[in-house]
């Protein structure tokens, strides 16, 4: 994992492996899913096909947006189904091979640090590695039943 | 090479369909060991496969199935006779034939399994008595001689002794095979195989005496004719009777002629069979005709249609899938469009398109239908094994073979299907001593009933078996920890029944190889329910068993009806909606009444359940009283599992066909959505899981069986009643059907007219009974500013309204628990939860009020009378 395709969101810089990332669309209408857990922000139509859109903001567990821009789609692909992250604004590919990683601190949140592989010390600022297929594994059993 | 892989394809194609020909022949065969006809086609099958194989060089294949044909060869000529141990052998034959295949399939050879052991049975059976086993001494002697082989064999015997060192050369002739042209192939190999041929005609014997001196050319061209069949696609299969063989068989011309006619067209000649036979004289004119009219019946269907590879039209039908959803979208734009902006020649491409497209989705979707009995051809084998290994005496009855379902649903109903026959046999139908014992005939009727319904499929497997016994249903599942025995106590026989669709349920009192290792019966629910279908079990101890399933047609294109809730679009399928109600003003208030905080709606003064479906998907607080006016305002009235319901939505958009998309793995796990679709503007529509809102509602715990069990004649009915309060703690239930509607009323509106109390009541006078009074039961009198609780049974023009303190509930009354207590206006009591309540008898009760109730409206409502508990 040598390069990473970065995306914003909030105050933080995220990157997942560049090859897992099918495309980066800003879309559009998100149709919400009740009775999904609050992670799942809705379904994207990508050209034709249904896709799951997960609000990373919720996944990571950031404060909800302000303002009202329209989240950008990360679409990413982990066993064959492609999933959409919401985040605030894309970054651009780093490489990343000659950059110091760490292991995650250990002063994040439990939470959170399961979805992260740790961090890459930029000279101006950190870029956290997700753990794409620790993001995308939520609300697979524990969807409310109401 | 290729040609030769095209070859192995075809051939595989082909054999598989003939091996399901096969069996379905050869458990006819069982019934009728005599039939000739029968033993011809299971001879020709076996003969096709058996040459083919040997001319592409799968030898196990070949030795396995050239034995068979011996065997077959002497039954089907009256030597020996049909036992048990040849039929079961021949099966095992067929079973080793098509793990062969599928090795071949997969793997392009013919894998590690050893069919001697089955060849050297196969073999033993060929006499009667003990002459097998010299027979199978001198074959291994006779391998040691390879060259030995000769064609023409005096005995059967020595058929069997020539056999082997015939199929010996035919290994060595293997070389030339690859040879790229078909047809040089096939020559080549006719004289390094030529003994093969002659061992495997001697063999044959009897079959084609006339063949036993087969001369070098003339073998080789039999191995072309299965070359030529096996390269012809559609054309293969002995059972669909070529020309040339409809010639043969009625002595027109000799299958030599035919295969030296058929050589040609192999070689390029391209007229027909029929021509080239007349040319070389070898048949009339006239007896070609008659023999093409002959075969035309036949033949219509075989050379109309081509193999299509199933992939093209999955692929086919995603297409079709995407032009709906461009046309849909096409189509809405044009309609959202601007006046000045419509362009008529534009709208008229733009209809033509979309009807072309409606055609299209129809044609292709036809394309993708195939009978139930591409499933059903399996069941025969599978109960008649099972039948023998659990010590059965089954017949298996299908019905409604021909119906029609598109083959992803096939696809997906084929184990469920299995297991259910499986269950049906094992644990349903008894053994014959029990059943003797019972008073039943000793062979247990299994059928199999397939049929279309309101655009659905409905698949019934029924047995006359033992049936299952509610209690030591409940008694199991209690074991299991899978209920507690508070749960149990409120649930419906119906829901009890459904218990064994729980993991981990198993009603068998031993394993067997069979059943009763507790997987099955949840997984065919999960798989029925996964295609968006429905799984009811109606059973009665000592009588039998019906398990039935509901199935879509199709599972990639429906008609949908969107609906607006919240501010959202939902889709509904179509095929679940039976009618659309709209509240307006009044209605809207006063149509939607509480029955212990549970909303229904009167619709043709019948209770409709209501479930609102913001409520359901947690928009709003459950119970969170009236809606606001803009809310709700329509009712959708949806059917599932055999129950009414409506939906009360905010409002009803239109009907357009949808493309069912999947839900992604996150959303799988939410019942209440089936998939998901796209609406013309491009915007994603949850489409919603009828049967599970119906569940979700609880209105199916509530009211559910009466059609499913009273359809069935099993007698037990659950049916739904009014629970009410009479007087201070005394109880009594009304059945549901005989309730109209639910008023409240002010005690001071109730006068008197001549020592009846009455009250007026929509522009009529109404007789009012006091249950408590009829029942003899005093409670405290109902104050006055309280008001009065009305149940109203209206018949006609006329109505009776009775007063209770209080209604509680609707429930459902347990079957088997009603007692015959008669007593005045009581028809017995029947156990609610766990309360005994007194059942009220409603015609009496009326007829308290207003003797001449009946009088004028008896005549058409007898019907609803008889269905009266009395």
């Amino acid at each position: 994992m040598s390069q990473l395709s970065t995306f914003h969101v909030g105050k933080y810089l995220f990157g997942v492996d560049v090859f897992l990332v099918q495309e980066v669309v800003r879309l559009q209408m998100i149709t919400p899913v009740p009775l999904a857990t609050p992670e799942i922000a809705g379904l994207i139509n990508l050209r034709g096909e249904v896709l799951t859109a997960i609000d990373l903001r919720t996944r990571m567990g950031l404060p909800p947006a302000e303002g009202t821009r329209e989240p950008v789609n990360v679409v990413v692909r982990v066993d064959e189904e492609p999933v959409s992250l919401l985040v605030d604004e894309i970054g651009g590919v780093l490489e990343v091979s000659q950059v110091p990683f760490e292991q995650t601190p250990s002063t994040v949140d439990e939470k959170v640090r399961d979805l992260l592989l740790g961090a890459y010390t930029l000279p101006d600022r950190l870029l956290l590695a997700l753990n794409a297929r620790a993001v995308l594994d939520v609300g697979l059993e524990n969807s409310r039943a109401a | 090479m290729e040609a030769i892989d095209e070859i192995v394809a075809e051939f595989l194609v082909e054999s598989h369909e003939n091996l399901d020909q096969l069996d379905r022949d050869l458990l006819e065969l069982e019934r009728h060991p005599d039939s000739r006809e029968l033993l011809a086609s299971v001879f020709r099958t076996i003969h096709t496969i058996k040459g083919t194989s040997g001319f592409l060089a799968f030898h196990k294949l070949e030795k396995l199935t050239h034995v068979g044909e011996n065997l077959l060869s002497r039954l089907r000529d009256g030597r020996i006779a049909l036992t048990d141990s040849r039929a079961n052998a021949l099966l095992k034959m067929v079973d080793s034939v098509r793990s062969l295949l599928r090795a071949i399939e997969q793997t392009g050879g013919e894998g590690d399994s050893d069919p001697t052991e089955l060849i050297e049975v196969l073999s033993s059976l060929l006499e009667d008595g003990t002459a097998a086993v010299p027979a199978q001494t001198t074959a291994k002697t006779a391998e040691a001689r390879q060259e030995k082989a000769q064609v023409p064999a005096p005995s059967a015997q020595e058929a069997q002794v020539e056999r082997k060192p015939a199929q010996a050369e035919g290994t060595q002739a293997q070389g030339p095979r690859t040879a790229p042209a078909p047809a040089a192939v096939a020559k080549a190999a006719a004289g390094g195989t030529q003994p093969a041929a002659g061992g495997a005609q001697a063999a044959g014997g009897a079959a084609e005496p006339q063949a036993a001196p087969a001369t070098k050319s003339r073998s080789g061209r039999r191995r072309s004719k299965n070359a030529a069949q096996t390269g012809t696609p559609g054309k293969g299969g002995p059972a669909k009777s070529p020309l040339g063989e409809v010639l043969v068989e009625a002595g027109e011309t000799t299958a030599e002629d035919v295969e030296i006619a058929r050589m040609e067209q192999r070689l390029g000649d391209e007229r027909k069979i029929g021509s080239i036979l007349v040319e070389h004289g070898s048949a009339t004119p006239k007896a070609v005709e008659t023999a093409l009219e002959t075969q035309d019946t036949r033949r219509s269907v075989v050379d109309s249609s081509v193999r299509v590879d199933v992939e093209l039209l999955d692929s086919l039908m995603r297409l079709v899938g995407e032009l709906v959803l461009a046309r849909n979208q096409l189509v809405s734009r044009l309609d959202d469009g601007k006046e000045s902006s419509k362009d008529a020649s534009l709208a008229r491409s733009a209809q033509r398109l979309s009807l072309v497209t409606s055609e299209l989705q129809e044609q292709i979707m036809k394309t993708r239908m195939q009978p139930v009995d591409a499933v059903w051809s399996k069941m025969p084998r599978v109960v008649r094994d099972l039948a023998k290994t659990c010590g059965r005496q089954v017949r298996l009855d299908m019905e409604g073979r021909e119906t029609e379902l598109d083959r992803s649903v096939l696809e997906a109903i084929k184990d469920p299907l299995t297991h259910l026959v499986r269950n049906a046999v094992d644990h349903g139908i008894e053994s014959p001593e029990v059943r003797k014992a019972a008073g039943k005939s000793a062979e247990g009727l299994l059928r199999l009933r397939a049929y279309h319904e309101a655009g659905q499929v409905h698949l019934e497997i029924i047995d006359d078996g033992a049936g299952i016994d509610p209690a030591k249903i409940a008694a199991k599942a209690i074991e299991r920890g899978l209920v507690t025995q508070n749960q149990l106590a409120t649930m419906t026989q119906r829901e009890i029944m459904h218990l064994i669709f729980l993991p981990g349920f198993s009603l068998a009192p031993k394993i067997t190889n069979v059943s009763g290792r507790g997987v099955g019966m949840d997984v065919v629910k999960t798989r029925i329910e996964a295609i968006g279908g429905s799984v009811d079990v109606v059973s009665k101890v000592g009588k039998g068993s019906v398990f039935r399933l509901t199935i879509p047609l199709t599972l990639a294109i429906i008609p949908a009806l969107t609906i607006g809730c919240a501010g959202r679009r939902y889709a509904v399928p179509q095929v679940s909606v039976l009618e659309l109600v709209r509240l307006s003003g009044e209605h809207a208030r006063g149509g939607i009444e509480l029955i212990s905080g549970a909303p229904v709606y009167r619709l043709r003064d019948m209770l409709l359940p209501l479930v609102r479906l913001d409520e359901q998907l947690g928009l709003v607080a459950m119970d969170a009283g009236d809606m606001p006016d803009e809310r709700g305002s329509f009712i959708v009235v949806l059917h599932a599992e055999q129950q009414r319901f409506g939906l009360v939505v905010d409002d009803v958009l239109d009907t357009q066909e949808i493309v069912v998309k999947p839900l992604g793995r996150h959303l799988k796990s939410i019942p209440v959505y089936a998939g998901a679709t796209m609406l013309g503007d491009g915007t994603v529509v949850l489409i919603l899981d009828v049967a599970t809102l119906a569940r979700r509602s609880n209105v199916l715990a509530n009211a559910s069986g009466v059609a499913t069990v009273e359809n069935e004649g099993t007698g037990e009915t659950t049916e739904p009643v009014l629970v009410v309060e009479v007087a201070s703690g005394r109880r009594a239930a009304i059945p549901l059907e005989m309730v109209t509607r639910l008023e409240e009323i002010k005690p001071s509106s109730i006068e008197r007219v001549g020592g009846r109390e009455v009250v007026q009541y929509r522009g009529h006078i109404m007789p009012l009974v006091r249950l408590s009074t009829l029942l003899g039961a005093y409670g405290e009198a109902a104050s006055e500013d309280e008001g009065v609780q009305l149940v109203v049974y209206t018949r006609g023009e006329r109505s009776v309204g009775f007063a209770v303190d209080r209604i509680l509930d609707i429930a459902t009354e347990r079957a088997g628990t009603r007692s015959d207590i008669d007593d005045h206006a009581l028809v017995g009591s029947i156990v609610v939860g766990e309360r005994v309540v007194e059942l009220l008898d409603v015609e009496s009760a009326v007829l308290s009020a207003d003797p001449n109730f009946y009088s004028g409206v008896r005549v058409e409502n007898t019907a609803e009378f008889e269905e009266m508990p009395v």
